[in-house]
C-alpha cells in the first residue's frame, strides 16, 4: 500500500466516496424518463440505458473500494488497545479558532464505520431500481456515506458538527425528490427537528470552546492537560447546561421518546435505500454521540440525568411497540419497531457498564442489519405491488416463498430470537441494566416485556402479510425475488447468523473501548463488579444476600 | 472417547435441517423423508452408546461438559467481561435420558409423518421445521448453561409456530400459531429475568463446573451447607420467575391456553409438540435447577399447586370436548400439571419419569389419532366417528394400550410413574394429603375421559356416511376412498410405541428396584420419594390408584355401553337447554378462560393500541404540527412587512435610525447626570 494512503487511511476512507461523487458529475446524463420522479417505480423503465447502467456501476465501484477499505481497518486494527488508532492530524484548519482537522477511531467507531459502508455497497446495489434521476441519486448516496464516514472518524469538535450537518443535506433531497406521496413535509420536518438539536449542540460546542479553549476531543478528555482537566474549569451548573444541550442532538437523532414524530414520516416517505440508511446509520450518530460526547465529557451530569433517560428509553421501549402493532403500513410498523429498538439501545447505554454499553453498541449494528433487511423487503413489496398496506397482501408465501424465507429471518432477528444477532444484543443490554447501579431490575423488568410486544407485532404482520388465503388476485403473479435481490439481502442474512452465533468476532475491538469509556463514568454496583472482574467466584457464597435486589423491596432475609 | 462425539447428536438434525431447507425441493420426497427420519434415528443410536459409556462410570463422576462443535470442542457464544457463555453440553443422566425420548420417540414421529404427509405439497417444509424442532430440543437438553438452555427454549417455540401454522393458507392455523408464540414468548420474559438474577447473584449462567469455576447449581448447594438457606429470597425469586417460563413452555395455569390451539398443526406435529419435545421442557428446566429451586418452600408449593391445579382444570375440560384431538390435547396439559405435582413435592425422578412414560403413550395416542383421521379422511370429531373397531384393528389395538397406560391402569407404564407421583404427594409434608386426594380425582377422571374417546371412535356404531369420507379434503385427507388401515410407515412406530407404553414403566418399578429413580439420582435433588421397597402405604396408595383406574373405566364403560347408538351422554335436546353457567357449557367453554385471555389481550390490548396511535399522532406529533403551523403563521404575518417598495423600506430605516439617535441621546443623558 502507497505510504501516502497509509499514513492517511481515514482520510481516504471517508472522501473516497465523495470523489466518486465527483467523477459521476462529469459523466453524461442518462436521458431522463417523461415521469416526473415519482418515486422508484420499475414499470416505467424503458430498457436499460447504458448511461445510467454506467452510473449505477460506477457508484457501485466506489462503494465497493469504500467497503474495501473499511476492511482494511478492521484487519490493521488493534483490538487490545482502547486509544484512539489510524490518528490523523490534527492538522490546522483554522487557526485562530484552534479548530483542527483531526480524525481517528477507536473500538465504537470501527464497528460503525464498517456498518456505514457495508450498508451503502447494498444500497447503492439495490437502488439501481430507481430510474428517475440517477446520476443525482446516486452523487447523494456517495454525499451522504462521506458526511456519515467523517461523523464517525472526526475527533475535532467543529470538524464532527461540519460533517453531522453535512450529512443532513444529502439526506433532505433524497427523501424530498425520490420520496412517496407526502415527501415534502416528511424532508422538511426531519430537517427541521435535526436542525433545532444540532443548533443547540453548536451552542454547547462553542460554549466548550470558551471554557477551556478546545474544541479538541483528546485534549479535552486528557487528564494531565495544563493546568489540570480542562473540564474540571467549568462549573457543575454550566456541564449541566452543556450536557443537557449535546444531549437534545442526540436524542432527537435517536430518536428517544416523545421526540420520534419525524422517524415514521422521514422513513415511510424515504426511498428504500434512504430508509434503509435512515435506520441503518443516521439513529446509530445519535447513539454514537452519546458514547463519544455525552458520557466521557459529562460523566457527573450522564449519571444524574440517568434516570430520565432510563425511564424515556423505557416508555420508548414499550410505546414504539404498542404502536407499531397498530400501523397498517409495513414501513412505518418497521419504523415504529425501530423507537422501540433504540430504546433498548438507550437503556444499555445509561446502563452504565461494559455489558450495557457493549450491548448497545452490538444492538446498534444489529439494528442496522435486521431493520436495513426488513425495510430492503418492504421496498422488494412496493416495486412489486406499490402499496406498502398490509391489507393489501395476505398469503403471498405461495407466490413469493423465497422473499418470505427473507422475511421470516429478518423478523426473527427483529424479535431477538436466539442465535440472531437480536437475541445478542438485546439480552446483553438487558443483562447489563439489571446488574447495573443506575437501572436495576425494575427498569429491566419493563423492558423486557419488548420481548412480548415485538412478538406481537412482527408476527401479527408477517401473518396478515404471508399467512392466510391468497385471495387477492394480482397477488398470485407477484415475481419472486430476482438474483440482484438475493445479493442484496444474503450478506444481510450472513450477519444476522454471524453475530447471533458467534460475536467474539466483533466484541474483541470493542470491549477495551468500552472499559475505558466506563471506567470514567461512575462506580459499580457489587453485581457489576462481580460480573467484571475475574477472580470473583472464590468466597462469592458468603455474599449472595447483600446483592441489591435482595435489599430492596424484593428480598427480607 | 464417545463423549467427545455427543456434539454429533444436535449437529445431525441440524445438517438434516439445513439439507432439506437448501435442496428438499430438488432431491424428491423420498431423500427427505428418509433422511430427515434417519439424522434423528442415528441420534438415538449414539444416545445409547454414549448412556453405555456414562453407565461405566461411578454414579459420582456421571457429569461431563464436552464441547458442542467437532470433536468436543468448547467454542465461546458471548465473552463479555465475566459473562461467558460457550457452546458446550452437558452429559449427564437427565440430560441423556432426554436425549433418548427425543431422538427416539421424535424419531419414531418421523418415520410415522414420512406416511402420514406423503402427500402433501409442502413435504420438503415440513422435515425441515421437523428436524429444526429436533435440533433445538437436543440443544436445550443438552445445554451446559442457563443461555444455551434458553436458546432450545426460544428454538422450539419458534418450530412450533412455524408447524401449527404449516397449512397456514387457513387463517385459523396461522392465528394459532401466533398465539403459541405470544403465549410462550410471556413464559420467556420470566424465564429471561431469571436468568438475569441468576448471573446477577452467581456472576455466572453455567449449571456445573469446575472447582476454580463452579456452575450456579453447585454455588447454591455449596453456599446451603456452609450457611443455611440464607439466600431463600434470591432462591424464591429466581424459582417463581422460571417457573413462569415452565409455565409458558409446559402449558400450566394461566398460560396453557396455547397447548390446545397448537394442533392446528398437522398430528405427527401435535405428537411431536405434545409427546416428544417442547412441552416437556419446563419439566425439564425446573428439575435441572432443583439443586436451586428446592432452597425455597415457597416455589415448591406453588410449582405442585400450580401443577395440581392443572391437572384437574384440564381434566375437566377434557371430559366433554368432541374433537378427538382436542382431549387428547387437554390430556397432555393435565399430565402436565402431575409431572409438575411431582417436581413441587420434591420427587423430581418421578416427575421425570411421568415425562417418560407420557412421551411413550401420548406419542402413541396422536399418532393413533392421526391415524383414525387419516382413515376416516380428515374427520376429526368424534361424534361423526364410531364403529372403527374392526375397521383399523391395528390402530385399535395399539391406542387401545395408551387407553390403559394413560389412566393408570395397573402394570402398564402410566400406572408406575403416575403413582409414583401420587405416592410421593401423599408422603410430602405441606398439604401433601390435599394434592394426593386431588391427584386421586384427576385420575379418576383421566380413566373416565380416555375411556370416553374410546367408545366415541372405536366401539359405539358408526356415526358417519362412509361414501361421503374425504370428500372435504380436509388435511388429513389422502383421496384413498372409504376407511383404511394406515401403511407400515405409520402403524409400525404405533405398535413400537405401543409395546413401550405397555412395559415401559416397568424401569421404575419396584420389581426392578426403582431403577429409573436410581439412574436419575445424581442429575437432580430429590427432596421427597415414596419409600423403597413394597411397603404398607405404597401397597395401599397402589391399590386405591388402581381402583381409581378400573372404576374410571367401568364407569365410562357402563355409561356409553348403554349409549352405543348416539355415543352421547347427554341428549341434544338437553344440551341446547344449557345456560351458560351449567356444568357442562361452563366445561365446554373452557372454565371461560379462553375467551377471558382473547378479550383482555385482543379486545382491551386493541383498545390500548388504538389510543396510544391517537396520542402518537394527535398529541405526540400534534405538538409539533401546532408549533410549525404557529411559526408559519408568525412568518406570513412578518412577510407583509416586505413589500418590495424601496419607500417602505426606506421608512423602516428612518424609523431605526430615528431610534438609534435617540438611544445614543438617552445614553449619554443617562450618563451624564447619573
Amino acid at each position: 500500500m502507497p505510504e501516502i494512503i497509509r499514513d492517511h487511511l481515514l482520510t481516504c476512507l471517508v472522501f473516497l466516496p465523495l470523489i466518486g461523487a465527483v467523477v459521476l458529475m462529469f459523466m453524461p446524463k442518462p436521458a431522463e424518463s417523461p415521469a416526473d420522479g415519482h418515486g422508484t417505480h420499475q414499470d416505467s423503465s424503458s430498457p436499460a440505458d447504458p448511461r445510467a447502467q454506467a452510473i449505477r456501476w460506477m457508484a457501485l465501484l466506489f462503494s465497493l473500494l469504500t467497503f474495501a477499505l473499511s476492511l482494511i481497518l478492521l484487519f490493521r486494527f488493534h483490538s487490545a488497545k482502547s486509544s484512539y488508532q489510524f490518528v490523523d492530524g490534527p492538522y490546522n484548519w483554522i487557526k485562530q479558532f484552534h479548530v483542527h482537522y483531526y480524525l481517528g477511531i477507536d473500538g465504537i467507531s470501527l464497528l460503525l464505520i464498517l456498518l456505514t459502508t457495508f450498508l451503502s455497497v447494498l444500497c447503492i446495489g439495490y437502488s439501481f431500481s430507481v430510474k428517475q434521476r440517477v446520476k443525482e441519486f446516486m452523487i447523494f448516496m456517495l454525499v451522504l456515506e462521506t458526511g456519515m464516514l467523517g461523523v464517525f472518524c472526526a475527533l475535532d469538535l467543529v470538524l464532527f458538527y461540519v460533517f453531522w450537518e453535512s450529512m443532513l443535506i444529502p439526506m433532505y433531497f433524497l427523501i424530498g425528490i425520490w420520496g412517496h406521496e407526502r415527501r415534502i413535509y416528511a424532508a422538511i420536518k426531519f430537517f427541521i427537528f435535526t436542525f433545532i438539536g444540532s443548533v443547540l449542540m453548536l451552542v454547547a460546542i462553542v460554549a466548550l470552546y470558551v471554557k477551556t479553549g478546545s474544541f479538541n476531543l483528546v485534549t479535552l478528555l486528557t487528564p494531565g492537560t495544563q493546568p489540570h482537566h480542562l473540564l474540571s474549569l467549568i462549573s457543575p451548573h454550566v456541564l449541566m447546561w452543556m450536557f443537557a444541550a449535546f444531549a437534545l442532538a442526540f436524542m432527537i437523532k435517536v430518536p428517544m421518546f416523545p421526540f420520534h414524530t419525524w422517524l415514521p414520516d422521514a422513513h415511510v416517505e424515504a426511498p428504500t435505500a434512504g430508509s434503509v440508511i435512515l435506520a441503518g446509520v443516521l439513529l446509530k450518530m445519535g447513539i454514537y454521540g452519546f458514547l463519544r460526547f455525552c458520557l466521557p465529557l459529562f460523566p457527573a451530569q450522564a449519571h444524574q440525568a440517568a434516570p430520565l433517560f432510563l425511564t424515556l428509553a423505557v416508555i420508548g421501549i414499550v410505546y414504539g411497540a404498542i404502536v407499531a402493532a397498530m400501523q397498517p403500513d409495513m414501513k412505518k410498523v418497521v419504523a415504529y419497531s425501530s423507537v422501540s429498538h433504540l430504546g433498548f439501545v438507550m437503556l444499555g447505554i445509561f446502563s452504565l457498564n461494559p455489558l450495557g454499553i457493549t450491548g448497545a453498541v452490538l444492538q446498534s449494528i444489529n439494528h442496522g442489519v435486521s431493520t436495513g433487511a426488513l425495510f430492503f423487503i418492504v421496498g422488494m413489496f412496493y416495486d412489486r405491488k406499490h402499496t406498502r398496506l398490509i391489507s393489501a397482501y395476505g398469503g403471498v408465501k405461495r407466490a413469493v416463498p423465497i422473499l418470505a424465507a427473507f422475511f421470516l429471518i429478518a423478523m426473527l432477528s427483529s424479535i431477538a430470537l436466539p442465535l440472531t444477532n437480536g437475541f445478542v444484543g438485546e439480552f446483553t443490554i438487558l443483562q447489563g441494566s439489571f446488574i447495573s447501579h443506575t437501572a436495576g431490575w425494575k427498569y429491566t423488568a419493563v423492558a423486557t416485556t419488548g420481548m412480548i410486544l415485538s412478538a406481537v407485532y412482527m408476527l401479527w404482520m408477517f401473518q396478515r402479510v404471508m399467512y392466510g388465503p391468497l385471495d387477492k388476485e394480482d397477488n398470485r403473479s407477484l415475481p419472486d425475488l430476482v438474483w440482484r435481490e438475493k445479493l442484496v439481502l444474503a450478506p444481510l442474512v450472513v450477519l444476522i447468523f454471524w453475530f447471533g452465533c458467534y460475536v467474539t468476532t466483533w466484541t474483541k475491538p470493542l470491549i477495551p473501548t468500552v472499559d475505558s469509556l466506563v471506567s470514567n463514568v461512575g462506580p459499580a454496583s457489587i453485581a457489576e463488579r462481580r460480573a467484571s472482574a475475574a477472580s470473583i467466584l472464590e468466597g462469592t457464597a458468603g455474599k449472595f444476600a447483600i446483592i441489591p435486589l435482595t435489599r430492596g423491596k424484593l428480598g427480607g432475609k | 472417547m464417545i463423549f467427545n462425539w455427543v456434539w454429533l447428536i444436535p449437529a445431525l438434525p441440524l445438517f438434516g435441517f439445513l439439507f432439506n431447507a437448501f435442496l428438499g425441493k430438488r432431491v424428491g420426497k423420498t431423500v427427505v423423508g428418509w433422511l430427515a427420519s434417519l439424522v434423528v434415528l442415528s441420534g438415538f443410536a449414539l444416545s445409547v452408546s454414549v448412556l453405555a459409556a456414562l453407565l461405566k462410570l461411578p454414579e459420582s463422576e456421571r457429569q461431563r461438559i464436552v464441547g458442542l462443535f467437532p470433536g468436543g470442542v468448547v467454542i465461546p457464544w458471548i465473552h463479555i467481561g465475566n459473562f461467558r457463555v460457550n457452546y458446550a453440553a452437558l452429559v449427564d443422566p437427565l440430560s441423556l435420558l432426554m436425549c433418548l425420548i427425543v431422538t427416539g420417540v421424535g424419531g419414531l414421529i418421523h418415520v410415522y409423518a414420512t406416511g402420514y404427509m406423503a402427500e402433501d405439497q409442502d413435504y420438503a417444509r415440513f422435515f425441515t421445521y421437523f428436524n429444526l424442532f429436533i435440533f433445538f430440543m437436543l440443544t436445550l437438553v443438552l445445554a451446559e448453561n442457563m443461555l444455551l438452555l434458553f436458546v432450545g427454549w426460544e428454538g422450539v417455540g419458534l418450530c412450533s409456530y412455524l408447524l401449527i401454522s404449516f397449512w397456514y393458507e387457513d387463517k385459523n392455523n396461522a392465528l394459532a400459531g401466533n398465539k403459541a408464540f405470544i403465549v410462550n414468548r410471556i413464559g420467556d420474559v420470566g424465564f429471561a429475568l431469571g436468568m438475569m438474577l441468576i448471573f446477577a447473584t452467581f456472576g455466572t449462567l453455567s449449571f456445573y463446573g469446575t472447582a476454580a469455576h463452579p456452575g450456579f447449581l453447585q454455588m447454591a448447594a455449596r453456599h446451603i451447607s456452609a450457611h443455611g438457606p440464607l439466600l431463600i429470597s434470591t432462591a424464591t425469586v429466581i424459582g417463581l420467575l422460571l417457573f413462569i417460563g415452565a409455565c409458558g413452555k409446559s402449558a400450566q395455569f394461566p398460560l396453557y391456553v396455547w397447548l390446545p390451539d397448537a394442533m392446528a398443526g398437522p398430528t405427527p406435529v401435535s405428537a411431536l409438540i405434545h409427546a416428544a419435545t417442547m412441552v416437556t421442557a419446563g419439566v425439564v428446566m425446573v428439575s435441572r435447577c432443583s439443586p436451586l429451586i428446592t432452597d425455597s418452600a415457597t416455589v415448591m408449593i406453588v410449582i405442585a399447586s400450580v401443577g395440581c391445579f392443572t391437572a384437574f382444570l384440564a381434566a375437566s375440560i377434557g371430559l366433554v370436548q368432541n374433537d378427538i384431538k382436542k382431549v387428547l390435547a387437554y390430556s397432555t396439559v393435565s399430565q402436565l400439571g402431575y409431572m409438575f405435582l411431582g417436581c413441587g413435592v420434591g420427587a423430581f425422578s418421578a416427575g421425570m419419569f411421568h415425562v417418560t412414560t407420557h412421551a411413550f403413550f401420548k406419542g402413541l395416542l396422536f399418532l393413533g389419532a392421526g391415524s383414525v383421521i387419516h382413515a376416516l379422511g380428515g374427520e376429526q370429531d368424534m361424534r361423526r366417528m364410531g364403529g372403527l373397531k374392526n375397521r383399523i384393528p391395528i390402530t385399535h389395538w395399539t391406542m387401545a394400550a395408551a387407553w390403559f397406560a394413560i389412566a393408570g391402569f395397573p402394570l402398564f407404564s402410566g400406572f408406575w410413574s403416575k403413582d409414583e407421583i401420587l405416592g410421593a404427594a401423599y408422603v410430602s409434608p405441606d398439604a401433601g394429603k390435599v394434592l394426593w386426594f386431588v391427584g386421586v380425582v384427576t385420575a379418576l377422571m383421566t380413566a373416565f375421559y380416555m375411556s370416553r374417546l374410546m367408545w366415541k371412535t372405536f366401539y359405539t356404531n358408526q356415526r358417519f356416511n362412509e361414501a361421503e369420507l374425504g370428500a372435504h379434503g380436509g388435511h388429513g385427507g389422502h383421496g384413498h376412498p372409504g376407511v383404511h388401515e394406515s401403511p407400515p410407515s405409520m402403524t409400525v412406530p404405533l405398535i413400537i410405541l405401543a409395546a413401550l407404553s405397555v412395559c415401559g414403566g416397568f424401569i421404575g418399578s419396584p420389581f426392578m428396584g426403582d431403577a429409573f429413580q436410581r439412574y436419575l439420582a445424581p442429575a437432580v435433588r430429590n427432596t421427597t420419594a415414596m419409600p423403597e421397597g413394597i411397603t404398607g402405604t405404597v401397597l395401599v396408595l397402589m391399590v386405591i390408584s388402581s381402583l381409581v383406574a378400573v372404576a374410571g373405566i367401568l364407569w365410562a364403560m357402563s355409561l356409553y355401553g348403554k349409549r352405543r347408538e348416539t355415543g352421547d351422554l347427554i341428549p341434544a335436546a338437553a344440551k341446547a337447554k344449557m345456560g351458560p353457567a351449567s356444568p357442562y357449557r361452563f366445561l365446554l367453554n373452557l372454565w371461560y378462560w379462553d375467551a377471558l385471555c382473547n378479550k383482555v389481550a385482543i379486545g382491551y390490548g386493541g383498545v390500548l393500541g388504538n389510543s396510544l396511535k391517537w396520542f402518537d399522532t394527535y398529541i405526540v406529533d400534534g405538538v409539533v404540527n401546532t408549533l410549525a403551523w404557529i411559526v408559519g403563521s408568525l412568518a406570513s404575518g412578518f412577510r407583509r412587512t416586505q413589500t418590495g417598495f424601496v419607500r417602505n423600506y426606506a421608512l423602516t430605516m428612518l424609523i431605526g435610525v430615528v431610534a438609534v439617535v435617540v438611544g445614543m441621546l438617552w445614553g449619554s443623558f443617562h450618563f451624564m447626570f447619573k
